[in-house]
């Protein structure tokens, strides 16, 4: 299935960003094989040289590992993977933090909206 | 980074007031996937005729591979024009044997498995195919050669969106590390992700040449949006 691409933003930091999200989300779990650069490419309908380009990044930050033999796999540090989910659930919660101070929230209101929010989530279950 | 094609210093003038392509130097890599972008009249047509060997330029040097224009580049090169040039009176089979024969490397599973997948009768007629039906037959044609150099007047311009994701997929299925393809085409928004790289055109001169990712860093903004602001009316 083709991925929506925003249009305003380089293709591959897109896709590295996409890839990268379902390592996280363990849609690819550590360790597990991924698909070649082709076929990834073929895959979301990208060019296959973007898609090369986005593995090599993720290679380079190193969360794909490359094996002679066995192809692309994903890192099995897990320490790498609980710094980069930490790191991208703390961007999520800065971006939702000043996205309310722009609607005129304070810390304390934030605080007691994540705690109503929360408990309210609870009660539907 | 081996080059594929090299253009020197390139003009054509089809009457002596006006250059339709106007002094283009341009060298093009192998293994990429480039749009050949312009308005109307920027000479993009023209600029593919002289690669393909149609029309001879009227000053200035092509070397495709290293080697000019002649029978040799020819064999190497995939060309689908912007107007069809079937005949109407064979069928799609007959005009896949005239391939096989024509071309040395041409696969005749590849076409008939694509054609296949799209559902088009190897029996019918061409004079009884619609316009997007022919367009299709076409392209399956060309990209079934193993080339090293497709070159694509409008390739999708008058298909049904399906049928044009469909066409970009073969684009990508069938694309090969070694050979590039250059994809003359309007609607920059729809093959905007298959792309490497873009040309510019306008006024027959070459405006930009670089990657798209480049224009998106640079601009923030799809080649379509950059496309429109360069050549506002």
């Amino acid at each position: 299935m083709a991925w929506e691409l925003d249009s305003d933003r380089p293709i591959y930091l897109q896709l590295v960003e996409r890839i990268q999200m379902q390592i996280i989300a363990g849609y690819y779990p550590p360790g597990g094989k991924l698909p070649s650069v082709r076929e990834m490419a073929l895959n979301v309908a990208v060019n296959p040289n973007t898609m090369q380009k986005a593995y090599v990044e993720l290679e380079r930050v190193g969360l794909i590992v490359t094996n002679r033999t066995n192809g692309r796999t994903v890192t099995e540090d897990e320490e790498l993977l609980t710094g980069i989910r930490k790191k991208m659930a703390s961007e999520e919660t800065e971006y939702f933090i000043r996205k309310l101070k722009e609607l005129g929230f304070s810390n304390e209101d934030i605080e007691n909206l994540i705690h109503e929010v929360i408990e309210g989530e609870g009660k539907d279950e | 980074m081996s080059e594929l094609i090299e253009l020197t210093n390139l003009c054509k003038s089809y009457d002596s007031r006006f250059l339709a392509v106007n002094n283009v130097n341009l060298k093009l890599p192998k293994g990429k996937i480039i749009g050949l972008l312009g308005p109307n009249g920027s000479g993009k047509t023209t600029l593919i005729k002289m690669l393909t060997g149609v029309l001879q330029p009227t000053s200035g040097e092509i070397l495709i591979d290293g080697k000019p224009v002649g029978v040799e580049s020819k064999a190497k090169v995939a060309y689908l024009p912007d107007r069809t040039y079937l005949s109407g009176g064979e069928t799609i089979r007959q005009i896949i044997d005239f391939f096989k024969d024509f071309y040395a490397d041409f696969s005749v599973e590849r076409a008939e498995a694509m054609l296949q997948t799209l559902n088009i009768d190897l029996d019918k007629k061409v004079r009884t195919l619609s316009k997007g039906t022919k367009e299709k037959v076409q392209l399956i044609l060309v990209m079934s050669r193993q080339a090293d150099l497709y070159v694509l007047d409008e390739p999708i311009a008058g298909v049904d969106p399906a049928a044009r994701d469909y066409i970009l997929r073969t684009i990508l299925d069938n694309y090969n590390p070694e050979a590039t393809v250059l994809i003359s085409t309007h609607l920059i928004s729809d093959i905007e992700q298959v792309l490497d790289e873009v040309i510019f055109m306008r006024y027959g001169q070459l405006v930009l040449y670089t990657a798209v990712d480049n224009i998106r860093e640079k601009y923030g903004k799809s080649v379509d949006a950059y496309f429109r602001e360069v050549f506002s009316c």
